[in-house]
């Protein structure tokens, strides 16, 4: 089952990067773009402030800055499938513009779009998002292949030094679907709850 | 600079003020420049330069996730750009109040821009948001407000067209 990555080393599993990310999450604020991301993160345990989304393909960066320039002291991290994030490649420039250094992108790249038929995304033909989004502007930007990198930028999306991006090579196998709370005025009331208080029903 | 233009704009900017807007989201247009330049000397204000408008409407889910109040400024041309992320307000019930100047309604020069202009309004309200519009200087700010004070008081999008009949339609000098 286990795929060989062009290192010669086992391919990374998608649940398994993203349950190592979310572990002890403490105060982090997470988005999760819709499809295979929003089901990772649910998986690794459903949670009032993480925003799955079930559409606005192309947004879910954005969502992440807003988030990240309303709560400047609190880590924001977007976790998004390649697919959603090559449709909204402007948003890098936007970030890389607005310089929030407490927002961090974690693309789970596997070079298709798996919801729909496994068709192969621009990546498999080599556009390069990390490159992308040094080029935009983010402080740090990598491509993620190995099980060792991924307690370290845990870490770093905790150190808030960003904006930090992260493109991190996963298999293209197909997991069982976890599957978020699908009102969105739910999701988006019990975050606001959960970071805001009472306040949170009643400020306008 | 233009001195009426730039009385409206100080009225836009004073409402934006009053409601406490935090995050202020833009693709620049002509008529949206005075109003810019106040909110980008605003210290209270984050002003965000789009690459697109559809990213205004995605940070305007994210600014109220996490309590900030946020604005769209835009040209009717860019609502064609927004449609498919307008759900996310409607679903997620998001406020955003957006400022729309109009291209492509009274005396346009250039016929690229009718299409969209022509389609501005239902598009718009296709996508569940309510939408008025101003076309004399002296109802702008009370739409304004009232633009602002549905979209929070109701968490709903809520779009305010400026007319080019107030703006002044662009002639490429002819």
């Amino acid at each position: 089952m286990a795929e060989v990555n062009e290192t010669g080393g086992e391919s990374l599993q998608r649940r398994e990067v993203v349950k190592a990310l979310l572990a002890d999450r403490g105060d982090l604020l997470v988005v999760a773009g819709l499809g295979a991301p929003a089901w990772d993160a649910t998986e690794a345990g459903d949670h009032p402030l993480t925003f799955p989304l079930w559409g606005g393909m192309g947004g879910a960066v954005m969502i992440g800055l807003g988030l990240a320039l309303a709560q400047p002291t609190r880590n924001v991290l977007v976790i998004t499938g390649d697919g959603e994030m090559l449709m909204g490649l402007g948003s890098l420039a936007t970030v890389g513009v607005t310089r929030p250094t407490n927002l961090s992108v974690v693309v789970l790249d596997n070079e298709v779009y798996g919801e729909t038929g496994q068709q192969k995304t621009h990546t498999a033909y080599g556009v390069d998002l990390a490159a992308t989004a040094r080029a935009c502007g983010f402080v740090a930007a990598s491509v993620v292949t190995a099980h060792e990198e991924i307690a370290p930028l845990r870490a770093a999306i905790h150190a808030g030094a960003g904006p930090l991006f992260a493109q991190v090579k996963i298999s293209s196998e197909q997991m069982p679907l976890v599957l978020p709370p699908r009102d969105g005025a739910q999701l988006k009331n019990r975050f606001r709850e959960a970071l805001l208080g009472a306040v949170a029903h009643t400020a306008a | 600079m233009d001195t009426a233009g730039s009385d409206w704009s100080q009225q836009l900017y004073e409402t934006l003020k009053r409601q406490s807007i935090k995050q202020v989201s833009m693709v620049p247009d002509a008529g949206h420049a005075n109003l810019i330049r106040l909110c980008e000397a605003d210290g209270e204000m984050k002003l965000v330069r789009l690459t697109t408008e559809e990213e205004g409407v995605a940070l305007a889910v994210g600014a109220w996730l996490g309590g900030d109040k946020s604005v769209l400024l835009m040209q009717s041309s860019g609502v064609g750009n927004c449609v498919n992320m307008l759900s996310m307000l409607s679903v997620c019930q998001v406020p955003l109040p957006m400022l729309i100047t109009m291209r492509g309604d009274w005396a346009e020069f250039n016929p690229w821009q009718v299409p969209m202009g022509r389609a501005t309004q239902a598009v718009l309200e296709e996508m569940g948001t309510l939408v008025s519009r101003a076309d004399h200087v002296e109802d702008l700010a009370p739409l304004a407000e009232g633009t602002l004070r549905i979209a929070f008081n109701t968490l709903r999008p809520a779009a305010l067209l400026i007319g080019q009949r107030l703006l002044g339609a662009k002639t490429f000098g002819k």
